[in-house]
């Protein structure tokens, strides 16, 4: 047969692309929902590691295992907010933060930022806010789990898809999210977040920490990510904070974590 | 043909094909190629690690892919075949890994797409495959996949214990030596900077070439 025939040519390749074709759709149905499965577990698991626990994940024999058995003891509840600081109803905090992006892309008043509820050891509430942004290469993205107070810091993870490893990269090591133990991103009433310090931050001011070297980039996008989206939050953290004020006490010490929803349902006609 | 069948497939002459890549006729040190990548990935050494398995599956699963095909093959759209079985390979290696090792497929994120268009393996595919049994084909990918992630390896191993004091993301300096607790190390940050992966290739070249006059 002639090989360089022109009906043979196209034969040819209409034959190969239908095959390779094939054999990749086949790959991805199979390999779909443990892929799925593992974009459930990361962010079960950094939801996790922002309140300090799951962290014996690769220690354990069914990770995927051990890890919804940890999110199911340790997340007590989980709820949205829209930015005029309500409660939206009905929302599904963990479908809403499988596609975090998409939600940010839309506009402000139309957003539903999910928020996380846990406990620590003594019983006081944890709040955990996901935050999305642009690092150098990709995108960034965290977990920021807030005390009682909606202020303090207890923790923050950070990952990101294609920041340079041993650079950029460097967000997702302890050393730079431990630096955020503790600081806080209230100044009085103007929530001013946290900056990155090229250089290296003053350890006794609470609202700045240490960059990573060579990351200056990153650490920029760190800063902006959480400054944005803190602020999406800011109206509803403010109302919890009035809130605490006047009564003291956490208002949700008992009653599970039904932040202030007598002065917020009202309000929530339009977003549904 | 019917004395090639019969040749074991482990003939020196097969033997041959594969360790040639290794050290000898190496991808990178002496052909000079899949730079880009090498200085990409190594960083750290488990992404290094796993580009050099990704690599090694892809080239040899090509070749013999190729190899098979080769008497089909139309000339004029050779490339363009090669390329079509290059891709789906890729495809799946980042497939699997996203399903099996997913924590390693975010750090090596865009390089394994970038894998198709590393020129080891278009290079193995035209210069061996397609005028070559299916076996040695797929040793000859063998070879090269692991005489390039031999090279990645070892940038890699240097990059991340000098840069970082650390390997596989276990700490190897003891914290004591480091200046800020009183001792005398300090990390050489340069080393996790691209320009120093190029000079790490361009020593470790070096230090294969005056071996190679030697010998």
């Amino acid at each position: 047969m002639n090989k360089n025939n022109n009906s043979y040519i196209i034969a040819y390749a209409a034959i190969l692309v239908i095959v390779v074709a094939a054999a990749l759709s086949f790959a991805a149905l199979k390999l779909k929902s443990r892929q799925a499965e593992n974009v459930r577990m990361e962010r079960m698991s950094d939801i996790l590691r922002s309140i300090g626990q799951g962290g014996d994940a690769d220690k354990a024999a069914d990770k995927i295992a051990y890890i919804n058995e940890q999110y199911k003891k340790y997340i007590t509840d989980s709820y949205a907010v829209n930015t005029e600081g309500d409660v939206v109803k009905g929302a599904d905090a963990f479908n809403i933060l499988l596609n975090l992006k998409a939600e940010y892309d839309k506009p402000e008043d139309q957003r539903e930022l999910p928020i996380f509820v846990s406990r620590d050891d003594a019983g006081k509430p944890l709040y955990v806010i996901p935050v999305w942004g642009s690092g150098l290469w990709g995108p960034i993205w965290g977990y920021v789990a807030l005390e009682s107070d909606w202020d303090t810091i207890y923790g923050v993870v950070f990952a990101h898809k294609s920041e340079t490893p041993g650079l950029g990269a460097e967000i997702t090591t302890s050393w730079f999210q431990d630096n955020f133990k503790g600081k806080k991103i209230f100044n009085q009433d103007e929530l001013v977040s946290i900056s990155v310090m090229k250089g290296g931050a003053d350890p006794y001011d609470p609202y700045s920490v240490d960059a990573v070297s060579g990351g200056t980039i990153t650490s920029r996008s760190v800063e902006n990510m959480l400054k944005r989206d803190l602020t999406g939050y800011a109206a509803y953290f403010r109302k919890m904070r009035a809130g605490q004020d006047n009564q003291a006490v956490s208002p949700d010490a008992e009653n599970g974590p039904q932040p202030a929803v007598d002065s917020t349902i009202v309000n929530n006609a339009g977003h549904e | 043909m019917s004395n090639m069948e019969k040749e074991p497939f482990f003939s020196a002459k097969n033997l041959r094909v594969f360790s040639l890549p290794l050290l000898r006729n190496n991808p990178v040190t002496v052909q000079i190629l899949g730079i880009c990548s090498a200085l990409a990935v190594t960083a750290k050494l488990k992404p290094a690690i796993v580009m050099a398995l990704s690599v090694t599956v892809v080239t040899a699963m090509s070749n013999l892919i190729i190899s098979l095909l080769r008497k089909t093959i139309p000339d004029r759209i050779r490339i363009i075949v090669q390329l079509v079985v290059v891709a789906a390979l890729v495809i799946i290696v980042d497939q699997v890994l996203k399903a099996y090792v997913y924590d390693v497929s975010k750090q090596l994120s865009v390089f394994v797409g970038l894998i198709i268009t590393n020129c080891i393996i278009m290079g193995r595919l035209e210069a061996f495959a397609l005028g070559n049994r299916p076996w040695p084909a797929f040793l000859d990918g063998i070879g090269n996949g692991l005489g390039y992630g031999l090279i990645l390896v070892t940038l890699g191993f240097f990059r991340e214990l000098l840069g970082n004091g650390s390997l596989l993301g276990y700490k190897i300096i003891p914290d004591s030596w480091y200046i800020a607790n009183g001792g005398f190390y300090s990390n050489n940050g340069l080393m996790l900077l691209p320009p120093m992966a190029l000079i790490g290739v361009g020593i470790i070249i070096w230090i294969a070439n005056s071996r190679k006059k030697k010998a």
